[in-house]
């Protein structure tokens, strides 16, 4: 499996999100990250690092350097 | 089978339509809405793809806004890990436990990879997922998608998006016959003609999405669609006629004038 997690630089901890690298500021949870990355959580779902979180542990994950994050909606489809 | 044209039951829920939408290839929120009125669908399809914080909220709100219920599927999924993930998410984003289950093995044929899409298949049905497998037109993979405890199966006409229509009938008339859970075709529909076929060979319902979303007026087409389902249903249970190699006179011979 391609290990496209990006390296930690000198100007903050990084993580991935939706294939493009992140700053993440310390103590930054998923649903910090949710919230500024697209407002309404309303048919959002959210994987870290292939594991689904759920919502109700949005508030209480915290991202760590190096996580690979994805935001997921609907799309026309199938 | 049940003799009720307003609908079939899929794991205890009845669907008020036996036409499923499927919305890929739709040009705007405006032409879903359109197609979802006169189609009468009440279950479509959507994707599960990346936030595009641009464009978010479109194809949920429509469905919402119609009273349509959502099945999320997994396409774009070539392994049994990628689709029971892809599923988890959907489970999450729009709190339903359907899932039209698709494990594709190359992007060519996009046909169903029959050995990943049974593990994904037995794995969500574990994990409580109400299942629908996106499957090859295959008697014997249906039945053990069903054995698998699959809420429906669905097999494929033709490869999606193809338009060549139900190219082994036999089959879909056995996988129709010998499967005790709910048979809906599913892609390779080209046009009307091609959804009648289907329901007159057993199946439950069609789903249809190309033919619809990509044809010179979608509205129109989803309008044909539901007649076609309809027709195709009623034929079914009339009962058709069986072939002959000859002909067999529709007149009466008795009476028949010395001129």
């Amino acid at each position: 499996m391609r290990d496209s997690r990006p390296p930690d630089t000198e100007q903050g901890a990084r993580i991935v999100v939706n294939g493009e690298p992140h700053p993440v500021a310390p103590g930054a949870t998923v649903a910090d990250l949710v919230s500024s990355w697209c407002g309404s959580p309303t048919g959002i779902a959210v994987a870290r690092n292939r594991e689904v979180v759920p919502r109700s542990e949005w508030a209480t994950t915290r991202l760590s350097p190096r996580d690979v994050v994805e935001i997921v909606t609907a799309a026309a489809g199938g | 089978m049940n003799d009720d044209m307003t609908g079939f039951v899929v794991a205890g829920t009845t669907l008020s339509s036996r036409l499923i939408l499927g919305t890929g290839g739709i040009s705007s929120p405006d032409v879903l809405g359109a197609v979802l009125e006169s189609s009468g669908a009440s279950l479509a399809t959507v994707a599960v793809r990346r936030v595009d914080p641009a464009t978010r909220g479109g194809v949920l709100d429509v469905l919402h806004a119609h009273g349509v219920a959502v099945l999320p599927n997994t396409a774009g999924c070539f392994t049994a890990a990628e689709a029971v993930l892809t599923a988890k998410l959907a489970r999450e984003a729009f709190e339903t436990d359907w899932v039209k289950l698709e494990v594709i093995g190359d992007e060519e044929t996009l046909l169903p990879d029959a050995v990943e899409l049974l593990d994904a298949a037995e794995q969500l049905c574990d994990e409580g997922f109400v299942v629908l497998p996106y499957t090859n037109d295959d008697p014997v993979l249906a039945r053990r998608l069903e054995q698998t405890g699959c809420a429906a199966v669905m097999p494929l006409g033709a490869p999606i998006g193809s338009g060549l229509g139900i190219r082994n009938p036999h089959n879909i008339a056995l996988i129709a016959q010998r499967c005790s859970v709910p048979v809906v075709l599913d892609a390779g529909i080209g046009t009307a003609s091609d959804a009648t076929l289907a329901m007159e060979l057993g199946c439950a319902g069609v789903m249809v999405a190309t033919a619809i979303t990509r044809s010179r007026q979608p509205a129109r087409m989803a309008g044909a669609f539901r007649a076609a389902v309809e027709a195709g249903y009623e034929a079914r249970l009339a009962g058709r006629i069986p072939r002959r190699f000859s002909a067999r006179a529709s007149s009466p011979v008795e009476g028949l004038p010395d001129l």
